[in-house]
């Protein structure tokens, strides 16, 4: 393999990567938080984007992609509202179900608004054949917005957490509900707080990657069970190790490529994820006893 | 030779030291408690005799053969039963059904078996159910059978629990705090029992708090204390050893 | 024999479906009720495995695809080209092949539906093994995603390989005789016998299940359910009896997607579809999880509904809205609402202390 293709598959890797890491720590965020794995995580990508394209005829392309970010951030808070918000502590079973029925009406709700056609976001900088030189390879200046802005995200969620009194509260509830109700912190707001997190995140993510590799109302299913292979791979609840996770998933599947046809690249991953699971349900970077003391 | 032997078994939780080198044997017909303040390691102790723990070192013998490392249903069928500190109720199934789950190990009955309802299921049921009820007679809760367990009152729920253990047929009985959360009398009532149930032929081994209970029907006494046994002696013996007196008394 | 009676009502019903749309010239109406009775029986075999052992699935669309493409891709792959291969040439000696015409008379040469099927089943019971030895043990999040990564990667699979028609799916099944003057087809002149045939093989699943469940290996199932913990002290092999179980479903669907693939002549990657297995995992919980008898009424009420084409361009979205509607209102079923009421009003007090609790 050259250099020149070496790297362009790297940065392939990298750009899926970055997006599979945002979708594991929407992931993590509502685990840590709740003990629940959303399954609609996927949909809030998808809502992202699409809300982004269709108010891209009223609205500049920073407005447009701002005020995606915001309905689904809104949206993102009603699902937590309506559906979960008042449930008294649900079984495990009954919450897959539950976010799984959300992640089905929210698709089915896309493809009656906006059809099943394939849509895309227009380039931030020039368009699909303007590219960047890079050790040789041809790499498209989406693909370092992509980076870009995961990376940013990654970063502010990261100062939140250590040094936001909100963010503080939030870990305090994921440590410990009970605890952090005797403080006086109202875990219901946080876990509220965390949908809309995560929706936002998951939106963004959404609206940088769709140049690239388009919206599509069912794409949410996919970028999901993706998403769930990483924050696993990095261990539940640890968003350093769901990047690392989420970069190493993308190159893999990216590599991939060269060795088996295209149509299995998603096997490939979830193959991965079955692997995972059976070997080292904690992830490569979390510790057996942790997982255990954790409420599966 | 004795029922159950244990040998320096060890079991560190991370850091924790939870059981430090313990041994002692359980004799056949005996009545053999553990007791110890919080912590000490009792309930840890009788989740590594049972299965559900798997120990860091040591070795468990029971009937001569080594236990220590195998899955609970697998010692279960070697003739150890056990009961719960918080009991576990299979929870949305009847007294009557909770106790013949206990018999599970009697049945036969597989799912090729069952599934085409071979004619000697009907008659291996018909057993089963008559011997829970008779259990259930046996403890006295034989009315509420038909009620589901997890709705009966937590006196109820123990005899429940206890008669489950009893339909195993089992050699050997662990008992985890069966007075807790019992009034004076009921406390009383189950010291009978467990003296009727040795009577039986059931080697028993309990864990308890309740000292009066303790000293009325043990036949022997281990203390253990963070991890490790301070003594084992018979009751009267380890009502003035010293050692016992400082643990539960202070300095 | 008790459980022979209980059968007998739902015998009636069928007879009476049947009679009734003879009389009143619908018979149109059979075809759907063949293909949900078809999708009724993979229902009922999920059910025991969510509702009694308490394992999830999402991936149980994937076993009625390995069946139902296993057997449509050796029913009609021609074998003419291999015909000089020892391998062919022993099964042509077992009678495990048949020959025939193509559309275009040209000479035809394919594995027995029998054999197929047989074959088709057997694969799918080993697949559920070597998938059920691990993914058993597994809880919750993790066991959801395990199956619906298993389910998805069947789909993948038949969406992939040229054997399995891509996208297209395989069509030009043919009929399957199950015993002579016993076809399973679907044209309109085999309609009132496979509505027949396929109830049959319902009830026949309805009664293995039933006593099953009634048995010691039920009480097992439940009390896994129940504690696992302590169903392990009671010398319940669990992890044998999980496995077991979810190889029983996995035969189940199976079984299912074998029938209904020669009843419809075909079949396509839409039946390996996540929204196939989401929707058989809400009908059982519409049902009432552990009630055999509510997801065999749900299971036919809405396939049949659903492939009458009732709910229209929003089918999907209908079950997802009852999927959240029963979670959220009704986790035991809408059975169970109809009992709470009725034991709310003859035992009021006791209910009130069951809440507080």
């Amino acid at each position: 393999m050259t250099t020149e293709l070496f790297v362009q598959y790297l940065f392939a890797g990298i750009t899926y990567g970055s997006i599979y890491a945002i979708v594991a720590i929407g992931f993590n965020i509502i685990y840590n938080t709740t003990g629940i794995i959303n399954f609609a995580q996927g949909e809030f990508v998808m809502l992202g984007g699409m809300i982004a394209i269709s108010l891209l005829p009223l609205l500049p392309l920073p407005l447009a992609i701002a005020a995606a970010v915001g309905l689904t951030m809104i949206i993102g808070a009603l699902i937590e509202m309506i559906f979960i918000r008042w449930l008294k502590s649900p079984s495990v079973l009954r919450m897959i179900i539950i976010t799984i029925g959300i992640s089905i009406l929210t698709r089915e709700a896309a493809v009656h608004i906006w059809g099943e056609n394939i849509r895309a976001l227009p380039y931030f900088v020039g368009n699909e054949i303007s590219t960047i030189g890079i050790l040789g390879a041809r790499i498209s200046p989406q693909v370092l917005w992509v980076v870009g802005v995961c990376g940013v995200m990654v970063a502010i969620l990261h100062l939140f957490f250590q040094t936001s009194s909100v963010g503080r509260e939030m870990r305090a509830c994921a440590a410990n509900r009970m605890a952090a109700i005797l403080c006086g912190i109202n875990p219901r707001n946080m876990v509220t707080l965390s949908f809309v997190l995560s929706a936002g995140m998951g939106a963004l993510a959404g609206c940088v990657m769709s140049p690239i590799t388009y919206s599509q109302y069912d794409m949410g299913t996919g970028l999901a069970i993706k998403g769930f292979t990483v924050a696993i791979l990095g261990g539940l609840g640890n968003s350093g190790g769901a990047v690392v996770a989420g970069l190493l998933l993308g190159a893999i599947e990216a590599f991939s490529v060269s060795v088996v046809p295209l149509a299995f690249k998603d096997a490939i991953s979830i193959a991965i994820l079955l692997v995972i699971l059976f070997v080292r349900p904690h992830g490569i970077f979390g510790s057996g006893e942790a997982a255990r003391l954790k409420a599966f | 030779m004795a029922l159950l032997e244990i040998e320096n078994l060890h079991r560190r939780f991370g850091g924790l030291h939870a059981v430090n080198d313990v041994s002692f044997a359980v004799q056949a017909g005996q009545i053999k408690a553990v007791i110890g303040p919080n912590g000490a390691g009792k309930t840890t102790l009788f989740n590594l005799v049972s299965g559900a723990l798997v120990p860091s070192s040591g070795v468990v013998r029971f009937q001569g053969r080594e236990i220590q490392g195998r899955r609970p249903f697998e010692i279960a069928a070697r003739g150890m039963a056990r009961t719960y500190q918080n009991i576990k109720m299979f929870t949305g199934m009847t007294a009557l059904e909770n106790v013949m789950v206990g018999c599970h190990l009697q049945g036969r009955a597989g799912f090729l078996a069952s599934m085409l309802h071979a004619p000697w299921i009907w008659e291996e049921e018909l057993e089963i159910r008559n011997k829970s009820m008779e259990l259930l007679e046996l403890l006295e809760i034989a009315d509420y059978a038909h009620i589901e367990a997890t709705s009966l009152a937590f006196g109820q729920q123990r005899a429940v629990e206890l008669a489950r253990a009893l339909a195993m047929q089992p050699a050997l009985l662990l008992l985890d705090e069966p007075a807790a959360g019992l009034n004076i009398y009921e406390t009383a009532e189950v010291g009978r029992l467990i003296s009727k149930i040795r009577d039986m032929g059931i080697t028993v081994l309990l864990v308890e708090h309740d000292m009066s209970l303790v000293m009325d029907i043990s036949d022997e006494i281990v203390v253990l204390c963070f991890g490790e046994k301070i003594a084992e002696d018979l009751p009267l013996a380890i009502q003035q050893n010293p050692d016992v007196i400082r643990i539960y008394l202070g300095e | 024999m008790k459980r022979f009676i209980v059968l007998l009502p739902l015998l009636a019903v069928v007879v009476l479906v049947q009679l009734l749309s003879t009389w009143t010239g619908t018979q149109f109406y059979l075809t759907q009720m063949t293909m949900a009775a078809y999708y009724s029986l993979l229902i009922i075999g999920l059910c025991v495995l969510m509702g009694y052992a308490g394992q999830i699935s999402l991936g149980h669309a994937g076993f009625f695809a390995i069946g139902g493409y296993l057997s449509a891709a050796l029913t009609t792959h021609n074998l003419v080209a291999f015909k000089g291969v020892a391998v062919v040439r022993l099964l042509e000696g077992c009678a495990l092949l048949q020959a025939g015409k193509d559309l275009y008379g040209g000479e035809l040469l394919v594995v027995t539906p029998w054999a197929a099927a047989i074959l088709a089943v057997l694969v799918a019971a080993a697949v559920a093994v070597v998938i059920g030895i691990p993914v058993l043990k597994l809880k919750g999040h993790y066991l959801a995603m395990a199956t619906l990564g298993f389910g998805i990667i069947i789909y993948r699979l038949a969406l992939a390989s040229a054997w399995l028609g891509e996208a297209d799916g395989i069509s030009g099944v043919p009929p399957f005789v199950l015993l002579p003057g016993l076809v399973v087809r679907g044209d309109s002149a085999g309609r009132v016998q496979n509505y027949y045939i396929a109830w049959g093989v319902l009830l026949v699943g309805l009664f293995l299940l039933l006593n099953l469940i009634g048995s010691r290996v039920g009480r097992a199932l439940r009390s896994i359910h129940g504690s696992e913990e302590a169903a392990d002290a009671m010398g319940v092999n669990c992890a044998r009896f999980k496995l077991q179980t979810f190889v029983l479903s996995a035969v189940f669907a199976a079984i299912a997607g074998v029938l209904l693939t020669h009843f419809n002549g075909g079949i396509g990657p839409s039946e390996a579809g996540v929204m196939k297995s989401v929707r058989y995992v809400a009908i059982v919980a519409v049902g009432g999880m552990a009630h055999l008898w509510g997801a065999l009424i749900m299971g036919v009420l809405l396939n049949f509904l659903s492939l009458r084409g009732v709910f229209g361009t929003y089918d999907d979205a209908v079950f997802g809205f009852i999927l959240i509607v029963i979670m959220l209102f009704a986790p035991n079923g809408i059975l169970s609402l109809l009992a709470s009421r009725k034991k709310r009003k003859a035992n009021p007090q006791k209910i009130a202390a069951n809440q507080e609790r």
